[in-house]
């Protein structure tokens, strides 16, 4: 089986600071990578270089196209990036408000992406976006209601139906519960784990959060100062640390 | 099916004074189809500990660990999802599950995993639930709040859902009483009489004696204990 994704030697510098340093990694088809560290760590920034929000330094992200061809998506052209990432690729911010438009109703969310690849019957992408929302948990009746009149989770779940309705292979995640209340995160992470299932879903977790990873994550990178001083099977990982840090993170999580 | 040859494991506790415990050393141990082996041996020489790395949750520190041709030191990520997957079950000493889900969804993901459809997953669990004497009633209940007894058999149930070539079973007579020990027994020895090979933990003399074919005492590979 080839890789869906292969990064090679992924580097960001801030000036002299460094975001993050010789990242490496394959990650197959219905695999799921949870990146966990510390604040200022260099989660985000190598999710960004990753997903095409930054540029990085050094580096290539070959992703695997439809037609089976291997291609850099760092030295893509911005239109064919754009593309990508309304197909291929979802992105699932942390802030909701970030990945959806909030004037626009939450079907129109959901058919907006749809359009962009090409539906053009009005009922068809109704019904589509109403399929969508019921899977999210959303009644309805909110079909034509803005995300402003919406709870945090909802707004949330809203986001994820935006993303997946094009049915992407790979997804980007940046914290997806955090600031939400504990009973809405787990309602969350339970919708996130049967939808990767049911999907077949590849996807980059960005968390601080190891209860999360260990709940969605297959493979876990482990990152402090922008470099990745772990990595393997997530149960691995948390189970028996081997680095330094990792097993002070790992000794860290109170329990319940 | 299970080859295991000079595997040895050391554990560095870089937070506690980087104190080095050696715990495994020249550990060998072959399983064929159809065997069931025990390992044996005080509390704390390593049982537990061996069983984890022969289901790749404790890295190896040298050594061979084959689990039908995949050698799990050595195997990808990828490799290792696979083979736990389709080939190697675990049914460890504590019930772990995400909060929410239904006993009955809890005992059909393995088969959900290997692409058995949905309603013939949930018979399978349903079948294994009745055996296993969880009442009908609890189904649709997380198992997280059940007696510690029940959770080991819902966790008993899980791991007998698939038929898995290669099984490893810690303790899993533990908490249980006599009628539903006895299913356990019935569960492994029907799992040999189908092919697998089995590694179990029995601190239950009697179990251990009833389906066991041989015993390895995993002290002679803690350092320093060599006969």
């Amino acid at each position: 089986m080839t890789p869906l994704l292969k990064v090679e030697n992924i580097s960001k510098f801030y000036g002299r600071r460094i975001g993050c340093k010789d990242v490496n990694f394959d990650l197959y088809p219905g695999e799921v990578m949870g990146i966990v560290g510390e604040s200022g760590s260099g989660k985000s920034t190598l999710l960004n270089c990753l997903a095409g929000h930054l540029d990085p330094d050094t580096g290539e992200v070959l992703f695997e196209m439809r037609d089976g061809a291997m291609r850099d998506t760092v030295t893509m052209s911005e239109p064919e990036r754009r593309m990508l990432s309304r197909t291929d690729w979802a992105f699932v911010h942390q802030h909701a408000r970030d990945g959806l438009r909030m004037n626009v109703s939450a079907g129109g969310n959901v058919g907006e992406r749809l359009m962009a690849v090409g539906a053009r019957h009005y009922g068809n992408i109704r019904d589509e976006a109403i399929d969508w929302l019921g899977r999210v948990e959303i009644n309805e009746t909110r079909v034509d209601d803005r995300p402003t009149q919406f709870s945090g989770g909802m707004q949330q779940r809203l986001q994820i139906a935006r993303n997946l309705v094009t049915g992407p292979r790979l997804v980007f995640m940046d914290e997806p519960t955090g600031g939400l209340d504990v009973s809405v995160q787990a309602r969350l992470l339970d919708l996130l784990r049967g939808l990767v299932r049911e999907m077949g879903l590849s996807a980059i977790i960005v968390t601080h959060d190891l209860a999360v990873v260990r709940l969605l994550a297959d493979r876990l990178m482990v990152m402090k100062d922008g470099h990745v001083v772990e990595t393997g099977l997530t149960d691995q990982v948390l189970d028996d640390p081997q680095h330094a840090y990792t097993q002070l993170l790992v000794s860290s999580v109170l329990q319940v | 099916m299970i080859e295991i040859k000079n595997l040895s494991k050391t554990f560095t506790l870089h937070n506690q004074g980087s104190v080095v415990i050696p715990v495994m050393e020249a550990a060998e141990l072959t399983v064929a189809r159809g065997e069931c082996v025990a390992l044996t041996g005080a509390s704390g020489a390593g049982k537990s500990t061996l069983m984890r790395m022969i289901y790749g949750n404790y890295p190896a520190a040298g050594g061979s660990i084959l689990v039908d041709g995949v050698d799990l030191v050595t195997a990808e990520p990828r490799e290792i999802l696979a083979l736990r997957r389709d080939v190697l079950g675990y049914v460890s000493q504590f019930l772990r599950v995400v909060p929410r889900v239904p006993t009955l969804d809890v005992v059909a993901e393995p088969l959900l995993s290997v692409g058995v459809e949905t309603e013939a997953a949930r018979d399978r669990a349903r079948d294994l639930l009745a055996r296993l004497n969880i009442p009908e009633r609890l189904w649709s209940l997380s198992p997280t709040s059940f007696s510690g007894g029940e959770q080991q058999r819902v966790n008993i149930a899980r791991g007998f859902a698939h038929t898995y070539p290669a099984m490893l079973l810690d303790e899993p007579t533990a908490s249980l009483d006599a009628a539903n020990r006895e299913t356990v027994l019935n569960l492994i020895e029907e799992a040999k009489a189908r092919g697998a090979a089995i590694i179990g933990i029995f601190h239950d003399e009697a179990a251990r004696d009833r389906v066991c074919d041989r015993e390895i005492d995993v002290s002679v590979f803690t350092p320093g204990m060599a006969a």
